[in-house]
């Protein structure tokens, strides 16, 4: 399974990459898309909308399943990925490419809590 | 967990294998949407092993069958005929939906889904009380190859196959050497299922792949009978409903003088529920088992929901009251929205074609 070093993940199989400008980009990991199937529907959450932690806020739909998609960390939606609308198997195809939402975290200092590639990994074996 | 003849292929494939009815089967190769258009399109194929045949012999056969199964087997005249029916309890409850074959005057043959089959066994020991031999064969292995390309790739692969099979209708079956080959399937396509010998069957799926037939898992299984509109045992119905309640009525003879179990029960009911399908008008979700859904003829509930690959939207198989007809507009809950869906007639898609 593959998990880039360079980002940081939650239990809940969620990625996160710390952007330039302080924003933060949100998507789900190659295991999350392995184990759903592929997607058909994506439902994101509107730019501006407040997110506490953990809080769902998006939901992948496969042929299989509905799984909800909860905030990594609590911030501002500033943008979501729309054009996953018209192709939610683009998550399958290449997961960290396609992201699902970026948002501006409340505390910048919350994203390095979360676990590392090398710790993610241990969650699932 | 149980295994079929062919698991080691499976596993060589890269299939991603769960467990179904205590059975370890493929759900997919890699793309269960790509597999469902093969069949759609072409051609593919499923390891449908875990589903049992147990053979029905004795001179009392079709009498026995005439008076357990719901369906008629007075009509089958012709031997290699195939007959879909189901088991009712006395009550008109479904213990199971099966196929029946008509192989001769003291044989019959019949094919009962994997999770069922322990207790359809049992029911039939305990009704039969000796009348008839009952022979569970776990010793075949079943393979379905399904698709508009089906059976001319069934027949470049395993020539001997072809000249039992090649003027064989739909419904229909034949016995080619040591493989009985019948021309159904639960896909709404064209093609062959396959009883063979267990040692026989890796053989088979191998030159079946060479030709051009695709490895399908579980998950284009389900997809492809749900636009078919075909149900599922255990989803659309099961012993709590009965089949003039999930729109097998069509199944079920109560016209003739025929005494079967279930039919006092069947005869006495008035039913409130019918089922149909559903289309999904708007984006928002996919509609899927056990959703409610609300219209100006009451409420009802999704038995099977899913992502119609063929569609490009998600459809659904369920029971509402019996007031609804095609063409009504109903609302389904998804995930706490009322998503807009048209009410049809099932099936959705039959060979390759959109119906609704």
């Amino acid at each position: 399974m593959n998990v880039p070093e360079n980002l940081r993940y939650t239990a809940s199989h969620e990625w996160l990459r710390a952007e330039a400008d302080g924003t933060v980009t949100v998507g789900i990991t190659d295991h999350a898309q392995d184990a759903l199937g592929e997607l058909v529907y994506v439902e994101l959450p509107a730019p501006g909308r407040k997110l506490g932690p953990n809080e769902a806020c998006a939901v992948v739909e496969s042929v299989k399943a509905a799984s909800d998609v909860y905030a990594p960390l609590a911030g501002e939606v500033v943008a979501a990925n729309q054009a996953l609308a018209d192709s939610p198997g683009d998550v399958n195809r290449d997961p960290y490419a396609a992201w699902l939402f970026r948002l501006k975290p409340s505390d910048p200092a919350a994203l390095a809590k979360l676990l590392d590639a090398a710790a993610y990994k241990k969650t699932f074996k | 967990m149980l295994q079929t003849p062919l698991i080691g292929v499976h596993r060589r494939a890269g299939a991603k294998l769960v467990d179904f009815a205590g059975w370890e089967l493929p759900l997919h190769y890699g793309s269960q949407i790509d597999e469902h258009h093969a069949v759609r399109r072409a051609a593919g194929m499923f390891d449908t092993s875990h589903m049992l045949a147990i053979d029905v012999q004795g001179r009392g056969a079709r009498a026995f069958l005439i008076e357990a199964l719901a369906n008629n087997v007075e009509r089958l005249g012709k031997p290699g005929k195939a007959l879909y029916s189901c088991l009712l309890r006395e009550d008109g409850g479904i213990l199971d939906d099966l196929i029946v074959y008509f192989l001769r005057e003291d044989l019959f043959r019949v094919v009962v889904n994997a999770a069922t089959a322990d207790k359809d066994l049992a029911w039939l020991e305990a009704l039969a009380a000796g009348r008839v031999a009952l022979q569970p064969r776990r010793d075949l292995a079943m393979i379905a190859v399904q698709g508009p390309q089906a059976r001319g790739r069934t027949w470049s692969a395993l020539p001997l196959l072809r000249p039992a099979s090649e003027s064989l209708t739909p419904f229909f079956g034949a016995q080619a050497g040591d493989t009985f080959v019948s021309r159904t399937g639960y896909t709404g396509e064209d093609g062959f299922e396959l009883m063979l010998p267990a040692d026989a069957a890796l053989a088979a799926w191998g030159r079946l792949a060479q030709a051009g037939v695709r490895p399908c898992g579980l998950g284009a299984r389900d997809t492809l009978r749900l636009e078919a509109g075909m149900n599922l045992y255990g989803q659309d119905m099961d012993e709590s409903v009965t089949p003039l309640e999930c729109g097998l009525g069509w199944t079920v003879d109560l016209a003739s003088a025929r005494a079967f179990v279930g039919k006092a029960a069947l005869a006495a009911q008035k039913p409130e529920r019918t089922q149909l399908g559903l289309v999904l008008e708007e984006r928002g979700g996919v509609l899927r088992a056990h959703q409610a859904v609300h219209g100006a003829s009451g409420s009802g509930e999704i038995t099977s929901g899913t992502f119609s690959p063929t569609m490009q939207t998600s459809i659904a198989l369920a029971r509402l009251p019996r007031r609804y007809a095609p063409g009504d507009r109903v609302e389904a809950e998804v995930r706490g929205k009322r998503l807009a869906a048209r009410v049809v007639r099932p099936p959705f898609v039959r060979h390759g074609r959109i119906l609704v």
